[in-house]
Formats: structure tokens, C-alpha cells, sequence
């Protein structure tokens, strides 16, 4: 917690600094408040993202990174999907640029979270956007969208709520890192017992429960074909044309015209997007 | 070394995603197809990495047979998930099939 008090003072010194109108118009003791109140908003999502933390650190002692190399990559990454994806190219000799491209496209999806939350967030100090923009992970997006959108958008909307969602989310991720490292370690066997199952089991349980139509199931079924027939591409490029592949059947079959897809791209721009329903490791 | 490289690089791309759209404002303006397609990312992305890790975990062709734990844990887990949309119990049920497959049923 004392971390915590330490970084949550640091935006508040900037904004005091700076000589934006007016940019918090909140007594302290409010900021304070609306801080906590977002920790505590996010205890279920960080219950959730424990096991996925453990499964994170506890995989990284299996492969070639060292245990600091896992803990560094939570401190600044902070990306649950990215780390797991990272761990399973490295283990298979991708080259840093697929791994790169890898977390470029499984992480796109956190531009549509920052589109839907931007009204709320665009009359803050540059600084402040760099910080909550960095905290953004699925988990926190979901809390700060439940928090604003009982607000208009506005200069008068706090963003210490969302501060307190973030950096919970954050430090949580740090511990439950260091708890699957510190076991893995402790256990060195694990790895021989086939421990990497535990990610395809991991990704399962992300997957499937967003296979609610027929185009998402035709996206998924058609990138894991391909990249099963396409493994033998170098450095693991086969992955990435699966992905595409798989996209462009999805946005085909949401096309207006075709018989499944009516209603997907008839999507508002104001709707938010679906948030991954899964903690920790859609991160 | 190599590897502080690689995960800065993880960290400084992740980090541009994020705050992209909190920096440019109202500049960045995504039309709807781009928003479909970024919507089918999360699933592809994760089949395609699930799929060839289950049915041909050596990497050597393909394994579908009852004698691939790794295939029967799989499909265990997809049950599970498919019938109650439940994380840990679907973690559970698929490493539990997993190690029992290979502990147990093929000793």
C-alpha cells in the first residue's frame, strides 16, 4: 500500500504544477475517497487475475527466462494475454519482431477501450493521460466504464477512481507474478510434467465463452486450421497469416448483406466494446 | 540482455496502444470496419496458438489420438467452458483431465 500512496501522488503533483483551468475542482479528501473507491471496485477482478498471475510466473521458471526476466516483464508489460503469447514464441524460437507483432495485434484491442473512455479523460494534463492510459488493461477498463458512464463527460469527472482501479490492478499483478515465480522455483520438476497445458487450458476458458455467433466461431475455427497447417512458416509467421485469415472471415460474415452478421457492423460508435469476461490473462 | 530488449519493446508497444487514442483525441477516427475486425482479434489470436500446442504438441504432425493428453485436456476444457462460461472451473477440469490423462490412463 505504500507504493500505491507513492504513485498516487505523483499525477496529483503534476496537476498542481500545471496551469490547466481548473482541472480538479474536488477537495482532497474526495480524491482520496474516489481513489479507494476504485480499489475496491476492482477486488473481484483481482481475485480473478490471482490464478492467472500464478500460472504466468510459475510457466516463465519452465522456459529460458530468468525469474527477474518474468517480474520485470509484469512491471512493464502489464499485458496478461501478451506475457502468455510471449512466453509460448519464446519457447519455440519466434524472432523478437513476430513476438512484437504478436503483442502489437493481441493488444489492439485496447484501442477501442481508450476510444470509449476518452471523453473522460481528454480535458486531463497530458501526464495523466500517459498514467491511466498505461494502467489500462481489460479488467480496469471494465470498472472505469462502469464508474463513468453514470457521469456526463466533462470537466468535473474525476479521474482518481480510475487511478485506484489501475494501480490495484497493477500491484496485484506484481504479486501473484512473484507468487508463480517463487513456486515455480521452489518446484522445478513442474516442467516436466507438461505445465504448458495449463496456458491452452488458460485460453480455452478465455475463448470459447466468446464464441456467441456463428462469425466469431467461423474466425476461430479458421485461424486455428490454418495455423496448425501453416506451423512450419519461419518465425512464426504462419500464426500471424492464420490471425488475418481468421479476421477476414469474421468481418465477411459481419458484413450487412451476409445471413449471420446483421448486427455487427451495425454497432453505434458510441456502444463500448465487449471487454473480455475473463480476468488475468486478458489482461 | 537479449531478452530485457524484447520485453521493453513488448512494454513500450503495449503502452502505445493504450494511450494513443487518450493523446491524439478526436484525430484518431476508426471506421466501423476497422472496429469489426479489431472485435475478432482476441479469438483468432488465441486459437490460433491453442489449436497446433494441442493437437500436435512435439510439433511433429499431428497427434489426433486418445494417446495425446494434451488433445484430451483440450476438448475437456472446451466442454467445460462451453456448458458453464466458467474460467477457473474450466482451468481446473482441463488440467485435471491433462495430468490424469498422462499420469494415469497412459502408464
Amino acid at each position: 500500500m505504500r507504493a500505491a500512496a507513492r504513485y498516487a501522488v505523483f499525477p496529483y503533483q503534476e496537476d498542481s504544477l500545471t496551469t490547466h483551468p481548473n482541472p480538479h475542482p474536488r477537495p482532497n479528501p474526495r480524491r482520496y475517497a474516489e481513489f479507494v473507491a476504485g480499489a475496491r471496485d476492482t477486488i473481484p477482478m483481482m481475485v480473478g487475475a490471482a490464478p492467472f498471475g500464478v500460472i504466468f510466473g510459475t510457466l516463465v521458471t519452465s522456459g529460458p527466462l530468468s525469474l527477474w526476466h518474468g517480474q520485470f516483464m509484469s512491471l512493464a508489460v502489464f499485458a496478461g494475454s501478451a506475457q502468455f503469447i510471449a512466453l509460448g514464441l519464446i519457447a519455440s524460437h519466434a524472432s523478437f519482431a513476430v513476438i512484437w507483432a504478436t503483442t502489437l495485434i493481441v493488444n489492439l484491442r485496447h484501442v477501442l477501450y481508450s476510444a470509449t473512455l476518452a471523453p473522460y479523460v481528454s480535458h486531463l494534463p497530458l501526464r495523466w493521460r500517459l498514467v491511466l492510459g498505461a494502467l489500462l488493461t481489460d479488467e480496469v477498463f471494465a470498472v472505469a466504464w462502469a464508474h463513468f458512464r453514470r457521469h456526463p463527460p466533462g470537466d468535473d469527472v474525476s479521474p482518481w477512481h480510475f487511478l485506484g482501479s489501475g494501480l490495484a490492478m497493477y500491484l496485484n499483478w506484481q504479486l501473484w507474478t512473484a507468487v508463480g515465480l517463487l513456486f515455480g522455483a521452489a518446484f522445478p520438476g513442474l516442467q516436466s510434467l507438461g505445465l504448458d497445458f495449463a496456458m491452452v487450458a488458460t485460453f480455452i476458458a478465455i475463448v470459447v465463452p466468446q464464441l456467441v455467433a456463428l462469425r466469431y466461431l467461423a474466425a476461430a475455427v479458421t485461424a486455428g486450421a490454418l495455423a496448425f497447417f501453416w506451423q512450419g512458416w519461419p518465425y512464426k509467421l504462419g500464426l500471424l497469416g492464420a490471425v488475418l485469415a481468421g479476421v477476414v472471415v469474421g468481418v465477411v460474415l459481419s458484413r450487412p448483406g451476409s445471413p449471420r452478421g446483421a448486427s455487427a457492423t451495425g454497432q453505434s460508435p458510441c456502444k463500448p466494446p465487449n471487454v473480455q469476461r475473463t480476468a488475468g490473462a486478458g489482461q | 540482455m537479449n531478452y530485457v530488449v524484447l520485453i521493453l519493446g513488448m512494454a513500450l508497444i503495449t503502452w502505445l496502444v493504450r494511450t494513443a487514442v487518450f493523446v491524439l483525441g478526436e484525430r484518431l477516427v476508426f471506421p466501423p470496419l476497422v472496429r469489426t475486425a479489431l472485435g475478432f482479434v482476441p479469438v483468432t489470436v488465441l486459437t490460433a496458438i491453442i489449436v497446433p500446442m494441442a493437437v500436435s504438441p512435439h510439433g511433429q504432425g499431428a497427434e489426433l489420438s486418445w494417446r495425446n493428453p494434451q488433445l484430451v485436456g483440450a476438448l475437456a476444457a472446451v466442454v467445460v467452458s462451453a456448458l458453464t462460461k466458467r474460467p477457473l472451473l474450466t482451468i481446473a477440469v482441463g488440467l485435471g483431465v491433462f495430468f490424469l490423462w498422462q499420469g494415469v490412463v497412459l502408464r
